[in-house]
């Protein structure tokens, strides 16, 4: 079948167009499509559980309604890989752990629920950090995942699994989350469109906890259009979570196709200082491409970004140390035994977690411990306050903001994993954006001398994705080849 | 920044991690750096500021409340369906309380 050559390549609309002029059906295209995942995953690393069964019953579906005549959905038969912190019924879920190696969960995860109600068919679940802390995917009990794109190099994390299968092309789109840069992060290390939408803007609900303030769920894909549609799908108010929006999801789509002429564009000055010379070369290239499509580019500051890395771990291991307490051997598959209660809790979280989870429940907990709450958890709380504050003003002057993603482009497997405090640095552009709480967003646009992919950050108010979405896409419709 | 053997230890303690001696001295090590670089934050003078408690909820405060209708919960079969042990319905512990 020549359809499976093209596999990827694949678009949501070249599926579409394929699935309704009859060119291929969707059964045909999930088996062709797992078959191709299942051959190259060797190479990357990148899935960690195949799910043949449930993509085969979710395209029988799609076949059924379009030879019924049927309304297909939005993702008819669009083969979908999703990270493996977002659950998934009766299908494993480890979140990258050795606790949960065997977990099998009891219910979807409203994003998959939507997802499927739109017709996707779910082939996997992709490789991530152990409970997603981490920059580099090497902090899996799995093994790392591999950079498509140069297999000697991380993809980023903490969700490389889920950008390096829309890289490789082993999927058209997935799902990612996103903390502290873990979506945007990988996305620019594997040179493809990674999505962190407004907090609150598509439900938790599923998306196993990590830091429940700065949790989000977004989408990763290889055009600025597919990851609109797929956020689309997802987004939107569930009673589930009583911190999603109720604000209008707008029509991304009809809204990305304006110009951008007269927009204007903030550099915030701190994200400049300090760049690797190549990678700032490249993002100053973007700049002076957005300048000739008519933007007007001015400089602006967000004087409290200094204080970002500090401020994130103080609350993100505080609230991952109290998340993280009900892996303890009782409801959760994996139980290492103990004389007394108090052994066994030990004992299993001794085993079942891995250094940088510790490292972090650890900090968390001397963080939120007598005597030290106001010192640390309060003052990081106020410190974050500024940090919004800073966003607030600034889009008072533009419309949104250009940056880089990551202060270089992807590092060697092995390079950064004996410092944490070096790895945490490859967030420091990042941060800032689950801090606020703002939509932020990573495009590809261009490489490094040696070809590794470098991506452009852009953050724009809250629930205003359809003006990120804006300048993306025509940063990358007026850029590609 | 240092924290002693003695602080990891009854933090390691609070969070119920049983940490090897060699864990003990690495994570010593590691909260010491990470803890000095949080320091900065001192040099930002917060007394007036108030602290983030919602990152951003724009609808009225009863807008999450839902009419009270029965659903099927879970039920007690897919509940214990991933504990280590399980029997009569429950999960199983250590004995916690011994029996006079």
């Amino acid at each position: 079948m020549s359809f499976s050559d093209n596999i990827p390549s694949l678009t949501i609309q070249r599926v579409r167009e394929g699935l309704l002029n009859k060119h291929f059906s969707a059964l045909e295209l999930a088996k062709a499509s797992i078959t191709y995942a299942q051959a190259e995953n060797p190479k990357t690393n990148a899935y960690l559980t195949f799910s043949p069964e449930r993509a085969f019953a979710a395209a029988a579906r799609v076949d059924d309604s379009i030879a019924k005549g049927e309304y297909v959905g939005s993702l008819a038969g669009v083969p979908l890989a999703v990270k493996d912190v977002i659950v998934t019924k009766d299908l494993r879920t480890t979140c990258g752990s050795r606790i949960l190696e065997n977990y099998k969960p009891p219910y979807d995860a409203t994003a998959v629920y939507r997802l499927e109600q739109e017709g996707a068919v779910i082939i996997g679940k992709t490789n991530c950090d152990e409970f997603a802390m981490g920059s580099s995917n090497e902090n899996s009990a799995f093994g790392p995942v591999r950079n498509p794109r140069a297999l000697d190099r991380v993809p980023g994390g903490s969700s490389g699994g889920s950008a390096a299968v829309v890289a490789q092309g082993t999927a058209v789109v997935s799902l990612g989350s996103d903390t502290g840069g873990s979506i945007r992060q990988p996305a620019s290390f594997c040179g493809v469109v990674g999505v962190t939408p407004t907090y609150g803007r598509v439900s938790r609900y599923g998306l196993v906890a990590f830091a429940s303030s700065l949790d989000h769920i977004g989408p990763f894909a290889r055009s600025v259009e597919d990851a609109a549609t797929v956020l689309e799908a997802i987004a939107g108010r569930d009673d589930a979570d009583s911190t999603s929006a109720f604000a209008p999801v707008d029509d991304y789509h009809a809204l990305m196709h304006e110009p951008v002429r007269g927009m204007k564009l903030g550099l915030p000055k701190e994200y400049f200082e300090g760049l690797s010379s190549e990678t700032g070369q490249v993002i100053e290239a973007a700049i002076r491409h957005l300048e000739k499509l008519g933007c007007e580019i001015k400089e602006v500051s967000l004087p409290h970004t200094k204080y970002a890395l500090s401020c994130y771990y103080i609350i993100a291991p505080a609230e991952a140390s109290s998340n993280l307490a009900r892996y303890d051997g009782v409801r959760y598959t994996i139980r290492a035994d103990g004389e007394t209660l108090a052994d066994m809790y030990r004992n299993t979280r001794g085993c079942g977690f891995g250094p940088e989870v510790k490292r972090r429940i650890m900090l968390g907990t001397y963080a939120l411990s007598a005597g030290y709450y106001d010192a640390y958890y309060k003052k990081a709380q106020q410190v974050r306050t500024l940090i919004a504050q800073d966003f607030n003003e600034a889009f008072k002057q533009v419309d949104a903001l250009i940056t880089p993603v990551s202060p270089f482009p992807a590092f060697k497997i092995g390079e950064k994993i004996d410092d944490p405090l070096a790895m945490y640095l490859s967030d420091v552009y990042t941060l800032t954006g689950d801090l606020a709480g703002v939509p932020c967003m990573s495009v590809p646009c261009g490489q490094s001398s040696e070809g590794l992919p470098i991506g452009l950050q852009i953050f724009a108010k809250h629930f205003d994705e359809a003006t990120m979405f804006r300048v993306a896409y025509n940063y990358e419709r007026s850029t590609k080849q | 920044m240092k924290l002693t053997d003695e602080e990891v230890r009854y933090v390691a303690d609070l969070a119920n991690l049983r940490l090897s001696d060699e864990e003990i001295v690495r994570m010593s090590h590691d909260l010491g750096h990470i803890l000095t670089h949080i320091e900065q934050l001192n040099e930002l003078d917060t007394a007036n500021v108030p602290p983030m408690a919602q990152v951003l909820f724009e609808a009225d405060e009863v807008a999450t409340l839902r009419e009270d209708i029965p659903r099927t919960p879970l039920s007690n079969q897919d509940a214990l369906a991933n504990a280590p042990a399980s029997g009569g319905g429950y999960f199983k512990v250590p004995k916690v309380i011994e029996r006079s």
